[in-house]
């Protein structure tokens, strides 16, 4: 048992820590470093074109998408050395936010069910983060239960003829290129009727819309459909198949979001060393003390976890649905976190921004996102029932829509 | 990276569950539950010919001279198993002691008999009501002779060999604190068993009356010993404590299947299904602490007293967690004498007490972490 990377492993660090040292935007380190929840913004510069140019520069030197093959823009490089990368590219990974969703998610359904014409065109410049892509799979009646979609494509000679809207669309707004899934066959059972497609975001009928959020920041989008036209030729898999290709997706979509994972208690920690309290510091305190031991455990625990997956990936493993913890336990580490963090602020907790004299308001804003990480990318029960199937093996839910056609299940709760 | 056990080790795991299976059935667990029995001797003289008593002790000393990481393994299976025997106090605390401080004549004396299973050992700490103190202990030590009462002490009707935390000065520092070797034999030690959760593993109370007693380590290191002693025990402990949450999940998981109420599997209801899944996430990330705690020990790192803390708690919190869910799975009949489930649920509330409580070991993690973020 260490933690020492095989000769091989410290050759490649060496290789890849020389070449963030002589590359990365400096001037940005620190500003990059402080901002660890959320999403990440900048204050003299747009992230997207920040992230434009480090991933650019990133590509031409083969460090984007590094595990990808080399004809499609990666450099066929082993799991353990994207781990590797990811250590060494550090904070400026932060930069690469805007094409995360298609580097983890399009990207591979591309690599699985697109034509080989269709991966040498569009891999290699959404590895460099030339054309960015999102994903178009949540609907105000799917988010859970994402087959529940009512986005139809109707077939139209060789096109297809797209009408519905999608909704919590990251980065819609400056996306170039969208993974869709769509319900081509209303008339059968939910699962069997889905179809997949990609388009481009600038075909005439898509419109981008904001969503201000609970937390009044505005970082989600809804697109709408109005009869959009996308050739057949930009379907990913058999007709009626798109719930399989989702699923490649989706794996994806949990492995990618449970790797940079921000659990508050670092922030916390902090907090309570140099709080003082009408009892003196915050930390002298029992019940801080107590509490900040059970975080300080689940804290350490996660990055073990993490520790014991990478190992697995150095023998060649595959590190299996028991990484879905992640996501489980830093999102209502964080809820749990800031609610306290306020608690010990007494009466002032409830001023935020510049207001709040402590962490200018680090916790209330804390607060208020962090109901967001326990919904997005798998809401924590559908995580819940992840582990308990997958990983313990418990049965299925039972699914009273499962042999009912998609066009004969209830839409109304209650009327 | 490779945080993870070697395949020699993750072999002699396997070895260490197929013989407590074989050896070590519920059914021989409840012969010490029911107080036939005060240990089960036959199991404990296959631990000695396993080899496991001696396996982090050197070979001069009649050991195995594996290391601990091979010492983690087996007693993740010991914890698994509910095994009836002295293991913990002999092997993480008296063998522990003895191998920290003891002088070459102590340790050639005491532990070469420890690797055979002919001497059992234990750590004689607590007097009464209270964690962990130096300022707890009221026992004292003077001119070769040992007065006081000390209770509870695990296995201490049992043990051959006590070692002992007296007084050896009223200053108000650690340094009061000496240690000290009792051979029980020898006389001067009266041992009352006391009734406890875990009827399994016993306690005792330990009356000492100008018994006879060797110092171990040097005068007034005493406090220092048995911070290091608890830290490597805290590490070994949380295995089993690993072993028993998984084990309990795994009960949990077998009777959601097995059951059926409400004309289908009660694991298909989210409710079940939900609380296992917590379980899990707590056992996977005491699991993952526990293999931290494990490479400090097994390197004497720097970082051990930290990782000792964490351990410790995050495995209490895991196997309490696992150990009380489990008999919510299962309904009544998890309330039942006859189930098994109130063993584990016996044995993760009597290991989250033994070392000293949760709350002791979350008021050190703190302190161990402030000290290290000063620094």
């Amino acid at each position: 048992m260490n933690f020492d990377d095989t000769p091989q492993e410290a050759a490649f660090r060496e290789t890849a820590r020389a070449w963030v040292a002589a590359h990365a935007p400096k001037e940005l380190e620190e500003e990059l470093a402080s901002s660890s929840l959320g999403r990440i913004r900048l204050k003299h510069a747009d992230i997207v074109e920040v992230g434009k140019a480090w991933q650019k520069k990133k590509a031409e030197a083969g460090w984007a998408c590094l595990h990808w093959p080399k004809d499609y823009g990666g450099r066929g490089a082993s799991p353990i050395e994207r781990v590797i990368w990811q250590q060494e590219e550090g904070v400026y990974g932060k930069l690469t936010q805007p094409f995360q969703i298609g580097e983890g998610m399009c990207g591979p359904t591309v690599m699985a069910y697109g034509s080989e014409a269709h991966k040498r065109r569009y891999l290699p410049k959404l590895a460099s983060g030339e054309e960015i892509w999102c994903q178009l799979f949540s609907e105000p009646a799917g988010g859970s239960d994402v087959a529940g979609l009512r986005t139809r494509a109707e077939k139209r000679g060789d096109d297809w003829v797209i009408n519905g809207q999608k909704i919590w669309t990251s980065g819609a707004h400056y996306s170039d290129y969208g993974l869709l899934i769509t319900r081509t066959d209303p008339n059968v059972p939910k699962h069997k009727g889905l179809t997949m497609f990609f388009l481009d975001m600038k075909s005439p009928g898509v419109e981008v819309r904001p969503i201000k959020q609970a937390n009044g920041m505005q970082e989600f989008n809804e697109v709408y459909f109005t009869d959009v036209v996308i050739p057949d030729a930009q379907r990913l898999g058999a007709v009626g198949d798109g719930w399989n290709v989702s699923l490649t997706t989706l794996m994806n979509e949990r492995m990618s979001i449970g790797s940079r994972l921000a659990t508050g208690f670092p922030e916390m920690f902090e907090l309570c060393t140099n709080l003082m309290t009408d009892d003196g510091l915050a930390i002298d305190d029992r019940a801080v003390r107590s509490k900040l031991a059970s975080w300080a455990v689940k804290a350490s625990g996660l990055k073990y976890t993490s520790y014991r997956a990478i190992s697995a990936l150095s023998k060649g493993d595959r590190p299996g649905p028991e990484n879905s913890i992640g996501k489980l336990v830093a999102g209502v580490m964080l809820q749990d976190i800031a609610t306290y963090a306020m608690d010990l602020e007494g009466g002032a907790g409830v001023l935020t921004g510049a207001d709040e004299e402590v962490t200018q308001g680090q916790f209330q804003q804390m607060l208020l996102s962090s109901p967001s990480m326990r919904i997005a990318g798998g809401t924590d029960e559908i995580l819940r029932n992840i582990i308990a199937e997958r990983v313990l093996g418990l049965p299925g839910d039972i699914r009273v829509d499962k042999d009912v056609p998609f066009n004969k299940v209830p839409t109304k709760g209650r009327s | 990276m490779n945080f993870d056990f070697s395949d020699d080790q993750k072999q002699l795991r396997d070895q260490a569950r197929k013989f407590l299976a074989e050896k070590c059935p519920p059914k021989a667990v409840r012969i010490v539950l029911d107080g036939k029995e005060s240990y089960d001797r036959a199991l404990w003289k296959g631990f000695a010919e396993m080899g496991f008593l001696g396996v982090a002790i050197p070979e001069e000393y009649g050991g195995a001279g594996a290391g601990h990481l091979e010492l983690c393994v087996i007693a993740e299976e010991v914890g698994r198993a509910l095994a009836p025997v002295p293991f913990s106090s002999t092997v993480y605390l008296a063998a522990e002691a003895l191998m920290l401080a003891g002088s070459d004549a102590q340790k050639q004396a005491w532990l070469p008999r420890i690797s055979s299973g002919e001497t059992i050992g234990t750590l004689a700490l607590f007097e009464g009501t209270g964690n962990p103190s130096p300022k707890a202990i009221k026992c004292e030590a003077a001119n070769g002779v040992l007065n006081g009462v000390k209770k509870p002490v695990a296995d201490g009707a049992i043990a051959d060999l006590v070692i002992v935390a007296a007084r050896t000065a009223s200053t108000g520092r650690d340094s009061d604190i000496s240690l000290f070797l009792v051979d029980v034999k020898a006389g001067g030690v009266e041992a009352k068993a006391l009734t406890n959760l875990d009827p399994t593993r016993g306690q005792a109370e330990l009356t000492f009356t100008n018994c006879k007693a060797e110092p171990l380590g040097a005068a007034g290191d005493g406090w220092s010993i048995i911070t290091q002693v608890l830290d490597r025990a805290a590490v070994l402990t949380a295995f089993e404590q690993v072993g028993g949450s998984d084990r309990a999940l795994e009960m949990g998981r077998d009777y959601a299947l097995d059951r059926i109420a409400f004309g289908r599997q009660i694991g298909s209801f989210q409710a079940v299904k939900h609380m296992l899944a917590d379980m899990y996430v707590s056992a996977t990330l005491a699991r993952s602490n526990a293999y931290y705690g494990a490479w400090a020990l097994s390197t004497n790192a720097p970082e051990l007293p930290e990782a000792a803390a964490s351990a410790r708690i995050s495995a209490t919190q895991a196997y309490q967690h696992c150990a009380k869910n489990n008999i919510q799975v299962h309904g009544g009949m998890g309330f039942t004498w006859e189930f098994d489930c109130h063993m584990y649920y016996r044995r993760a509330n009597a290991l989250a007490l033994g070392l000293g409580s949760l709350s002791y070991w979350e008021d050190q993690l703190i302190d161990r972490m402030r000290k290290r973020n000063a620094a």
